[in-house]
């Protein structure tokens, strides 16, 4: 075909009413247009026009902040489609995995989503490091450092909230042995040292079925209940969390003066 | 000739076939562009007689899975680490040979930062590393879906350590000149379209090819349906909670699972706020910021990232240590005879038995025997806690004393002997057998 004919097409379709109606802006070819068009695109506003060469050589930001948001974006998605096949009960969660792997068309979803998760968790860690190598943390990103804290904290969580779910031996047990844990925080575990200090006329106040660990389980071991909660924080609570610091994180990303640099 | 062994290499062939074939590539891509760069004859010609001998003669024995010339580690090597990772000072040489290997890697950064240095043990290790797979022990647990992730993060934390490390060291370098570091030669302005958005959407479809040949090459494990009477053996958490899992072997489930992960993320949080120094700010540099940039490493590299691949290659049932080439035999069993410095100190150094309050007495006559029973800890522990920091101030962190002021290095000192208590109980655990520094197991409280 002949270089006129492409090019009448490509100019056809991008004359079309409806791409114009879809794209506001014609392809940015000068300097001007290409500003134009990050602050009038809905996707891209979220950056600047201009940044220092510096702030996207891969060599210095390892792209890690950006590859662990790509990551929450798959995980979203491929989380609720994942959803749409899973029902958190006794009676199902374990079936409804196993025709995700037999049954189901599409039989990747599963592993894209955990293979997704074990990465996100590899790489948040690989930006915090990036982010200390380069003390990025320095004033005046300080407070971006500790939303990146909560981030990181949250990260873990929501991978050990899903990690329940499939309700294999795999899952209950690695969730067994870390809630353990609650029982033992000081004071409120039922275990824990200064349990004995809650104690009402005689009468313990922090047991096994009102300590820590119980509100965290929701019974007194990993059972429906917990599956419940665990299904509700990995679903919907953490994750809305996570978007709500994503946004004051980039945000901040932005009004700390962009990507770190010498001064 | 074991025929599991034979069953088992037939199984893998066709994976280390083409892995041998991926490092032939790895190799052959790196001779093309190092010969682009440099037109140099040397290195390229080696690096293409190296990606000869991993297509010419690995791939194609590997492929054959043949008795007698697989490639594997040779047995010497295999039984060697078994007696010294396998025994009973398995977790001692294992810590204390991480410490070593990662404190001689930065001493002499500047010789493994050399790109030949880190190609040669980037080669290394993954030969070592195909050769490993066809140990059938090795591969069920490097193997294991869940744990690959794990094996990919060493690597990628050896790659970004190496790469962060051969610019702060080019950047110390250029410092000693009066140079600006690299950064500061990258502080043009450029636009977000089209530089940014095109590197991001390469990244995108990078990485979506990724996740997708992972996805349809390794399936994600499901294993018999819960059940809570069956307690497997070893029990492990998810592998990126294995280092506080390990930290249980040295401490009760109150230090190890609450206190001190609180503490980590309290401390995290804390750097911002402690580190005063205002230069390394936007550049990668050790020199100017030597003593938060070991800080870092001693909590990351060494106690969180070792412990891990400690908790997830090296813990088998009973959460005993066995090597990697160990089959995880259940009825191994190890010694316990660790002690607490209570009973060290009453019985062992004063000859008699613990002091015990006599039973019918009341709350306080108890309380008065165990603090009695458990003073030298008590002591020990409140020491330690109350004395070192103003000790440290007065001395070696003077200079940090001076600028911090009071708070600021109160949190500071009492954060790093939160993070040298895992270090100490380890030695005093290895040396002496020591349990627990305080035990009051009547009040759930034992340190
Ligand atoms: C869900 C997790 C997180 C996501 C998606 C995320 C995303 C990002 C992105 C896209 C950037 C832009 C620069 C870059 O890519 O490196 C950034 C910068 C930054 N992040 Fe995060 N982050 C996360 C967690 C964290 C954590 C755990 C920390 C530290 C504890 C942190 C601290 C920072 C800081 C200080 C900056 C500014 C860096 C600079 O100016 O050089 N973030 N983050």
């Amino acid at each position: 075909m002949p270089a006129t004919d492409r090019s009448s097409l490509s100019d056809a379709i991008r004359n079309s009413q409806i791409w114009k109606s879809i794209f506001r802006h014609p392809a940015p070819l000068d300097r001007r247009n290409r500003i134009v068009v990050v602050l009038t695109n809905f996707f891209l506003h979220l950056h600047p026009v201009s940044i220092k060469k510096q702030g996207i050589a891969l060599s210095f930001t390892w792209c890690m902040g950006g590859v662990t948001f790509f990551l929450f974006l798959v995980e979203t998605i491929t989380g609720v489609l994942l959803m749409f096949y899973y029902r958190p009960t006794l009676e199902w969660a374990f079936q409804d995995i196993l025709s995700l792997r037999d049954v189901a068309s599409l039989g990747i979803l599963r592993e894209l989503h955990r293979w997704g998760a074990h990465a996100m968790v590899i790489t948040v860690w690989l930006h915090m490091y990036r982010v200390f190598l380069t003390g990025s943390y320095k004033p005046p990103r300080e407070f971006n450092w500790v939303i990146g804290v909560i981030l990181l904290l949250l990260t873990l969580l929501l991978s050990f909230t899903g990690y329940l779910l499939p309700w294999d031996q795999l899952a209950i047990w690695a969730i067994t042995v870390g809630s353990n844990m609650a029982r033992a925080t000081p004071f409120l575990g039922y275990e824990g040292p200064g349990q004995a200090l809650f104690n009402v006329g005689g009468i313990d106040m922090i047991t096994s079925a009102s300590d820590a660990r119980f509100m965290l389980l929701g019974e007194r071991s990993v059972g429906e209940v917990t599956l419940n909660r665990f299904y509700i924080l990995h679903c919907i609570a953490i994750p809305l969390a996570v978007a709500f610091l994503l946004a004051i994180h980039f945000w901040r990303v932005r009004k700390d003066g962009g990507i770190s640099g010498p001064l | 000739m074991d025929p599991n062994l034979l069953t088992h290499w037939q199984n893998i062939s066709g994976f280390l076939g083409f892995y041998y074939i991926a490092l032939a590539l790895m190799n052959g891509i790196a001779a093309f562009v190092v010969w682009r760069r440099s037109h140099a004859t040397v290195g390229p010609v080696l690096l293409l007689l190296l990606s000869l001998v991993y297509v010419g003669v690995l791939a194609p024995l590997a492929f054959s899975a043949d008795a007698t010339w697989m490639p594997r580690m040779p047995s010497w090597f295999t039984q060697l680490t078994n007696e010294i990772l396998g025994g009973s000072w398995g977790a001692v040489i294992y810590t204390v040979g991480s410490i070593v290997l990662l404190g001689g890697l930065f001493v002499a950064r500047k010789f493994f930062v050399r790109p030949d240095v880190a190609w040669i043990l980037l080669n290394a290790s993954l030969l070592a590393l195909g050769l490993s797979f066809s140990d059938p022990n090795f591969y069920a647990i490097a193997a294991k879906p869940d744990n690959v992730p794990i094996v990919g993060l060493i690597f990628l934390l050896g790659f970004f350590t190496w790469l962060a490390t051969s610019r702060a060291v080019e950047n110390d370098a250029r410092a000693l000149e009066g140079r600006p570091p690299l950064e500061k030669e990258n502080d043009e302005k450029i636009l977000v379209w089209p530089d940014l958005v095109y590197t991001e959407l390469i990244c995108m479809i990078l990485l979506t090819a990724l996740l997708l040949f992972w996805a349809i090459g390794l399936d994600a494990p499901l294993e018999e349906p819960a059940s809570s009477v069956k307690t497997p053996n070893p029990s492990k958490a998810p592998w990126y909670f294995l280092g506080l899992q390990e930290m249980l072997v040295y401490f009760d489930p109150w230090m190890a699972g609450v206190v001190l992960p609180s503490l980590i993320v309290v401390g995290l949080m804390a750097i911002p706020y402690l580190d005063f120094n205002p230069k390394g700010n936007g550049y990668y540099t050790i020199e100017d910021r030597k003593f938060s940039y070991l800080m870092y490493q001693f909590g990351f590299l060494v106690l969180w990232i070792t412990l891990i691949v400690l908790g997830t290659f090296l813990r088998g049932p009973n959460w005993n240590i066995f090597a990697v080439y160990e089959y995880w035999d259940p009825h191994k069993v190890e010694a316990l005879n660790n002690i607490d410095l209570s009973n060290m100190f009453w019985e062992q150094l004063m000859g008699v038995s613990l002091p015990k309050a006599p039973n019918e007495a009341g709350f306080f006559t108890q309380l008065g025997f165990i603090l009695y029973r458990e003073w030298l800890g008590i002591a020990v522990t409140l020491l330690y806690f109350i004395m070192l920091p103003p000790l440290m101030a007065a001395t070696v962190f003077r200079g940090f004393f001076v600028k911090m002021g009071f708070m600021r290095f109160m949190v500071m000192s009492n954060l790093i002997l939160f993070m040298a208590l895992l270090p100490i109980k380890m030695v005093l655990r290895w040396t002496v057998n020591l349990k627990y520094i305080i035990a009051i197991p009547e009040y759930f409280l034992n340190l």
